[in-house]
C-alpha cells in the first residue's frame, strides 16, 4: 500500500545510465545524464535515439547496465548498490507508444485496472473521478476498439494518472492527434500536473509539439543528449546540425568567417563551395570566432523573402540575386529552388507564387536578415 | 446393433477427468513455454510434443513400467493405496495426461505467446505482479486457445487406443474404453457391433470439434481489436 502524500508534491527524477543495445546491423549505447524537475521535459529527436528506451528504463522494463535513476521519493535503479525496484512496484505512470490499453476490457475497467489493491467502491469512485477530469466519463463502458482514436489517449492517460505515479512517461502519446485534440489534451494534461507536480517525460519527434509545449527540451541523438534548454533556445539558436535539421533548417551551409564587425554586432561571412561566384557573402550575427574560423548557416525556407526587382530602402542586410530552378506544390507552400550561387530553398504561398509570377529561370532577390542567418559549430 | 453404454460412460469419464488435470497442468507449464527465456527452453518444447510422433505403444510402455511395482512410483503408490496403478482408471488417466499433454500445451503456449507483450508492460507499470497479469490480461485474451486446447485433449483423449491397451488392458466398466470395446467386437466379428459404436464415436468427436471451433469463430469475429490468433491444429 503507498502511503498517503501531501499534494502538491515537487520533486526531480535524476537519470544517470548507461545501456547497451546490440542489434544485428549496430551497436548501440545509450548514455545519458540528465534531472528532470516537476513539470514538462521534452525528449526530442530522430527514431532511434534512444528515447523509448529511455523511458523503458525509468520505468523498469529494461534494466540500464550501469548508472542510478532516482525518483522524487525513492531510488529506482543504483547498478552500484543492487538496487532494481521492481516494474510493478516503481508506480510509474507510463502511456506507452500504441497506448497499449486492454481490448477486452472497458474503459472504465482499464482505468479501474491500477487501483486493484483499493476497495472495489473507492476504485469505482477514483476511476469515475479521473473519467469526469479527462472529460471521457460517457465511455466508461465502451471498449478500446469503439472509441475513436482522440478518446483511446484520454483512457491510456487516465490509466496511468489515476495511479498517482511519483513520476509520468508519455512515448508520443499525441502523434496521431489533430492539433486541436493534442491542445486540448495538452491543456487537461497541464491542468492535472498543477495539481500533482510530477516530473513528466514527453517523447517526441514532432518540433510543433516541442514549440506548443515550451518548457524544458532535452535533443537526444544516437543515445546521447546533444542540446538541451527551452524549445527557444534549442530550435532557434541550434549549436549542432541535428538539432539543425531537427528544427526545420532547409538551407545549411558551411561558410568560412570573412570579417568581423564587433561595432555594428555582425560578421561577414563567405559560403563555401562557390569561391568563383561573387554573391556568396552573408552578413549574420556576431558570434565569437576570429576572421578564418570554420562555422555552418542554417537558413529556414520561409525565412527568406523573394523579389523580382532588387528592393531599396529595406533594412534586410542580405541581397542576393539568383534564378529559380525549380518549383514544386507541398501542400499549400510553394517550395522554390534558387540558383545564387549556392542553391537555396525558399518557401512562398501559392498567391505570392502567382502574384510575382514565379517559375522556372525568373530571376529573383533573396532578402535575408542578418538575425535569419542562425551560426552553428561545424 | 447393441453399443456398450458401460464403455461409453467410462470413455466420458475418462476424457473429462483428463482434460480437467491438463487444464491445470497445461496453464503452468504454457506460461513458461511461452514467456521463459531459459536456452533449454527448446528441450521442454520438444519433450512436451514427443506424445504426437511417438507411437503409442512406446509410451504406453514406459508408463506401465512406471506404475509397475517394480518402480519407486508404482512402490510409493502400492504403500500408501495397497494396490498397483497398473490396469487401473487411476493408471490410465496418468497415462492418458501424457499421451494429450501436447494437445493442450501447445495451443495454450501458442496463444499466450501471441498476446501483444506491451500489453503486459503496462500491467507491470500499473502495479500488477506476473500472477495478476496472467489472470486479467493473458488468460481473457487466450480463450479461444484455451477452449482449443481443452477440445483437443478430450477428443484425443475419447478416441485413444494404443496407450490404454498397454496401460490399462481390458478390464471392463474399469479399462475397457470405447476405442477397446471397437477392437473387441471387431476381434469377435460383430461388425454391426463395432460399426455402431464407431458411429457413434466419430459424431460425438465431430460434434465437441464442431461446437468448438463455431463458438471460437463467432468470439474472433466479434471481437473487434486484440485476438487475431487462432490456431487449427495443435502445432505451432
Amino acid at each position: 500500500m503507498p502511503t498517503p502524500r501531501a499534494d502538491p508534491r515537487s520533486g526531480i527524477l535524476s537519470v544517470s545510465i548507461r545501456k547497451g543495445l546490440s542489434s544485428s546491423e549496430h551497436a548501440f549505447e545509450l548514455n545519458v545524464e540528465f534531472t528532470a524537475p516537476s513539470g514538462f521535459t521534452i525528449l526530442f529527436g530522430p527514431s532511434g535515439a534512444g528515447k523509448t528506451t529511455l523511458l523503458d528504463c525509468v520505468a523498469g522494463l529494461s534494466v540500464p547496465n550501469a548508472g542510478k535513476i532516482a525518483a522524487p521519493e525513492r531510488v529506482f535503479f543504483d547498478a552500484q548498490a543492487g538496487v532494481n525496484t521492481a516494474v510493478a512496484k516503481r508506480q510509474v505512470g507510463y502511456v506507452l507508444q500504441d497506448l497499449a490499453l486492454f481490448p477486452h476490457l472497458s474503459a472504465g475497467q482499464n482505468v479501474e485496472y491500477g487501483l486493484a489493491h483499493l476497495p472495489r467502491a473507492e476504485r469505482r469512485r477514483r476511476a469515475d473521478a479521473m473519467l469526469r477530469e479527462m472529460r471521457i466519463e460517457h465511455l466508461r463502458t465502451h471498449t478500446p476498439g469503439q472509441i475513436s482514436g482522440g478518446e483511446r489517449q484520454r483512457v491510456a492517460l487516465a490509466r496511468a494518472l489515476v495511479t498517482d505515479p511519483c513520476v509520468l512517461l508519455l512515448d508520443e502519446p499525441l502523434a496521431a492527434l489533430d492539433a486541436r485534440t493534442k491542445a486540448k489534451i495538452i491543456d487537461d494534461l497541464r491542468l492535472w500536473n498543477r495539481v500533482h507536480g510530477i516530473p513528466i517525460l514527453y517523447v517526441t519527434h514532432s518540433r510543433e509539439e516541442v514549440i506548443a509545449l515550451g518548457e524544458r527540451v532535452l535533443v537526444m541523438e544516437e543515445g546521447h543528449i546533444i542540446a538541451q534548454g527551452t524549445p527557444h533556445e534549442v530550435l532557434s539558436a541550434p549549436r549542432q546540425e541535428t538539432v539543425a535539421q531537427l528544427a526545420g533548417f532547409e538551407n545549411i551551409f558551411d561558410a568560412v568567417v570573412e570579417s568581423v564587425h564587433e561595432d555594428r554586432g555582425t560578421m561577414t561571412c563567405r559560403l563555401k563551395r562557390n569561391q568563383a561566384k561573387t554573391l556568396a557573402l552573408l552578413e549574420t550575427p556576431l558570434i565569437r570566432a576570429q576572421p578564418g574560423s570554420l562555422l555552418r548557416i542554417g537558413i529556414r525556407a520561409g525565412d527568406i523573402l523573394l523579389a523580382i526587382a532588387k528592393p531599396e530602402g529595406i533594412s534586410a542586410r542580405n541581397l542576393i540575386a539568383g534564378h529559380v530552378i525549380s518549383v514544386g506544390l507541398r501542400d499549400m507552400i510553394v517550395s522554390l529552388q534558387v540558383d545564387c550561387g549556392v542553391e537555396m530553398e525558399v518557401h512562398v504561398t501559392l498567391a505570392a507564387k502567382e502574384a510575382l509570377k514565379l517559375d522556372r529561370g525568373s530571376a529573383v532577390w533573396l532578402v535575408i536578415k542578418t538575425h535569419s542567418c542562425h551560426l552553428m559549430q561545424s | 446393433m447393441t453399443i456398450n453404454w458401460q464403455a461409453f460412460g467410462l470413455t466420458i469419464e475418462l476424457a473429462a477427468v483428463v482434460s480437467i488435470i491438463l487444464f491445470v497442468i497445461g496453464l503452468p507449464l504454457a506460461y513458461w513455454i511461452a514467456f521463459s527465456r531459459r536456452r533449454w527452453k527448446f528441450l521442454v518444447e520438444a519433450i512436451v510434443a514427443l506424445p504426437i510422433v511417438l507411437p503409442p505403444t512406446v509410451l504406453g510402455f514406459y508408463v506401465l513400467v512406471a506404475l509397475g511395482s517394480r518402480s519407486p512410483l508404482g512402490r510409493w503408490w502400492q504403500s500408501f493405496t495397497g494396490h498397483t496403478l497398473a490396469f487401473t482408471f487411476t493408471g490410465l488417466v496418468i497415462g492418458s495426461v501424457l499421451y494429450s499433454l501436447p494437445f493442450t500445451v501447445q495451443p495454450f503456449a501458442a496463444s499466450f505467446s501471441a498476446v501483444d507483450r506491451r500489453l503486459l508492460a503496462a500491467s507491470a507499470t500499473l502495479g500488477a505482479s506476473p500472477l495478476r497479469s496472467f489472470i486479467r490480461v493473458v488468460v481473457p485474451l487466450s480463450i479461444p486457445g484455451l477452449i482449443t486446447g481443452v477440445a483437443l485433449s478430450f477428443a484425443h483423449t475419447m478416441g485413444e487406443f494404443g496407450v490404454v491397451l498397454m496401460v490399462g488392458g481390458n478390464i471392463p466398466g474399469v479399462t475397457r474404453t470405447l476405442s477397446i470395446d471397437i477392437y473387441d467386437q471387431v476381434e469377435a466379428a460383430n461388425y454391426a457391433g463395432a460399426n455402431a459404436t464407431s458411429l457413434l464415436l466419430l459424431v460425438f468427436c465431430f460434434a465437441a470439434l464442431a461446437l468448438v471451433y463455431g463458438l471460437n469463430y463467432r468470439r474472433a469475429s466479434s471481437e473487434t481489436s486484440g485476438q487475431k490468433f487462432w490456431t487449427m491444429s495443435p502445432m505451432r
